[in-house]
């Protein structure tokens, strides 16, 4: 399993375009995604999870890969983030 | 009866009432006993679901555009979701229930966790989720809308209207929305802005509105429930001043930007994208004053390429038809931030690493937009400038670079037309020093807002400046009086770009001034072409 803490600086959050962005991109990768934020893990695959942590700018999330390619989603998911949100 | 709400868009609507009835048609619950074609039906409707929400995806992009219109995606990729999806799958399969139970029952929970959420926006999503649900729900029980609208148009009142709703109105039959729910930045919200007619949100109206009259006064906030014959007079009145002034503007498409004593000025328009050019031929405008390069940049998650440049400038010049197109090289950083660049936080990013100083450090990068912008240059009349320049020397080395490009593209064989350089007058400093960079440009354009802040000493961005950031103070006109002398000694014709181009109440002013272009955004351009024809050019 590999793990990526990123504050999110979009000033929208993420929020349904962001989310819808962001989940897709992750539905690209075979292994397991999730993202989690103060504890709560959802599937970064499933959009409604995804908008149901209503994270906000300046909250932290913790990005997680696990399985084959874990390491490859990690690295393009992660910059992702970082250019988007 | 007087009622107070929030306005998202102003003007005045008059007419009758229809309240839109909620479309919470009753579900009712049924025992099935084969569970997989119930499964099945569900999944047909679903993707019929789709279907209409990629033709409102079409309609709205037309419409309202790519951001507003993004929201008809997420729906689609909503009704995708598993978690939903395997919600309702579950319950018809292991309750025995119907689709349409199964679909509402999934959604309500849906859109109470959202709704549960303490943040306005994620509140909309609950709206969201009973919309696509609501939207399955009408497909398996074969019914298509929750209210038809009549021949007369009328004021429309509802709950909240959810975005997909709002896109599929006629338009032509609805006088004004009036919600009781939604915020200003809901999608409705945005979707009235884009479609020009008044609104109001938060107006707590009885259902016995029904079929009567009603004001809308989208400046005030106010909904008159069944108003006097003498407000009904004055509203009259005033919504005939509206449409007086309406038809004033559209009169004026097709006239010159003439003053009263003969002048003629020009009238262009500011764009921040490709899709930006229908307005600006809708509004007549000149030509482009400003193209903001940016977008390009900004959309991308890597260096646009010159291929994707050229295209993007290629397709506004040819659409412009010969008319003028001046494009503003890149001007990132400050308030604009793009992470592929890889620029570093900055204490103080307005007078930090941006624009052209970023450019004349990149080399590489910026000679890709320039090679872009000077091969698109054959394909219509483009100009190129410079923004945030403080000294001769930048713009000879960004000149020196434009040689460069003009003679690789002649070795390789690839056309180009004659592009006219300028530089944007943003900084106190290039105001100072107008009268060098006259020597070495065609044009000035004048970028009022970054002049204001540098010269006023005044951040922008803080609201507790806001108070004494006067945009007409004479050290600033005094500044663009100096810089439209000095241009014209040059052999420079000047412009103003920035917001203060579309201050009506200067209009005057710059054209005593001597100003020789205005380029202001597209829904502004036939205003300020009343003014000029009301002005006079010598004081």
């Amino acid at each position: 399993m590999r793990e990526f803490v990123y504050t999110i600086t979009d000033a929208e959050g993420i929020h349904a375009r962001p989310a819808g962005l962001f989940v897709k991109e992750a539905a690209k990768y075979d292994c397991k995604v999730t993202i989690a934020k103060d504890g709560r893990e959802v599937d970064a695959k499933r959009i409604m999870g995804v908008m149901s942590l209503g994270v906000k700018c300046g909250q932290e999330i913790v990005l997680r890969t696990e399985g084959e390619g874990e390491e490859n989603a990690l690295e393009e998911l992660s910059k992702f983030l970082r250019e988007n949100l | 009866m007087k009622l107070e709400g929030k306005s998202v868009f102003s003007g005045i609507a008059i007419g009758k009432c229809k309240v839109f009835g909620k479309k919470e048609s009753l579900v009712k619950r049924n025992k099935v006993a084969d569970t997989a074609s119930e499964i099945k039906r569900f999944s047909q409707a679903k993707e019929q679901a789709k279907g209409q929400l990629a033709l409102l995806y079409d309609k709205a992009l037309r419409e309202v555009g790519e951001a507003n219109a993004m929201i008809f995606e997420v729906h689609q990729m909503m009704l995708d979701d598993l978690d939903y999806v395997e919600s309702i799958t579950n319950m018809i399969s292991s309750q025995g229930i119907n689709a349409e139970f199964a679909v509402a029952t999934t959604g309500d929970n849906f859109a109470e966790m959202f709704a549960a959420m303490d943040d306005d926006y994620m509140r909309e999503r609950a709206a969201d989720v009973k919309d696509i649900s609501n939207r399955v729900i009408g497909i398996l029980q074969g019914d298509h809308s929750r209210g038809e609208l009549g021949d007369e148009p009328v004021i429309l009142l509802a709950d909240d209207l959810a975005p997909s709703e709002t896109v599929q109105l006629d338009k032509s039959k609805v006088l004004s929305f009036v919600t009781r729910h939604g915020s200003t930045n809901s999608h409705t919200a945005i979707l009235a802005r884009t479609m020009n007619i008044p609104a109001l949100i938060g107006v707590d109206f009885p259902e016995e509105a029904e079929g009567k009259m009603a004001i809308v006064d989208g400046k005030k906030g106010l909904f008159i429930l069944e108003p006097s014959q003498e407000e009904l007079e004055t509203y009259r009145e005033l919504r005939r001043q509206e449409e007086h002034s309406a038809r004033l503007l559209q009169e004026l498409k097709g006239q010159e930007n003439i003053t009263k004593d003969g002048k003629t000025i020009q009238l262009y328009a500011n764009i921040g994208g490709v899709g930006d050019v229908a307005s600006v031929l809708a509004n007549d405008a000149g030509g482009i004053g400003l193209f903001r390069s940016e977008f390009l940049y900004l959309e991308s998650q890597d260096y646009p390429t010159e291929e994707q440049q050229f295209k993007a400038y290629r397709t506004v010049a040819e659409n412009m038809a010969g008319k003028k197109v001046i494009i503003r090289t890149l001007d990132i950083g400050a308030d604009k931030q793009v992470g592929y660049f890889n620029l570093d936080k900055e204490e103080n990013p307005a007078m930090g690493y941006r624009a052209i100083r970023i450019c004349l450090d990149r080399k590489d990068t910026f000679k890709t937009q320039l090679r872009a912008i000077y091969r698109a240059s054959y394909y219509g009349n483009i100009s190129i400038m410079f923004p945030m320049i403080i000294s001769v020397d930048e713009v000879r080395r960004a000149k020196a670079l434009c040689k460069e490009v003009e003679e690789e593209l002649k070795c390789e064989g690839i056309p180009f037309s004659d592009v006219e350089l300028g530089v944007m007058i943003e900084t106190p400093a290039a105001a100072m020093i107008s009268d060098l960079l006259a020597e070495e440009v065609d044009f000035f354009s004048v970028g009022t807002n970054d002049l204001t802040q540098y010269t006023l000493a005044i951040d922008r961005q803080n609201p507790k400046l806001d108070a004494i950031y006067d945009p007409h103070h004479e050290g600033v006109l005094r500044m663009l009086r100096m810089i439209i002398d000095n241009g014209h000694k040059g052999g420079c014709w000047v412009g103003i770009c920035g917001e203060l181009g579309a201050d009506v109440t200067l209009t005057e002013t710059f054209l005593q001034m001597g100003v020789d272009e205005l380029s202001v955004s597209p829904s502004m351009i036939l205003r300020v072409r009343e003014q000029i024809r009301k002005s006079n050019a010598s004081i």
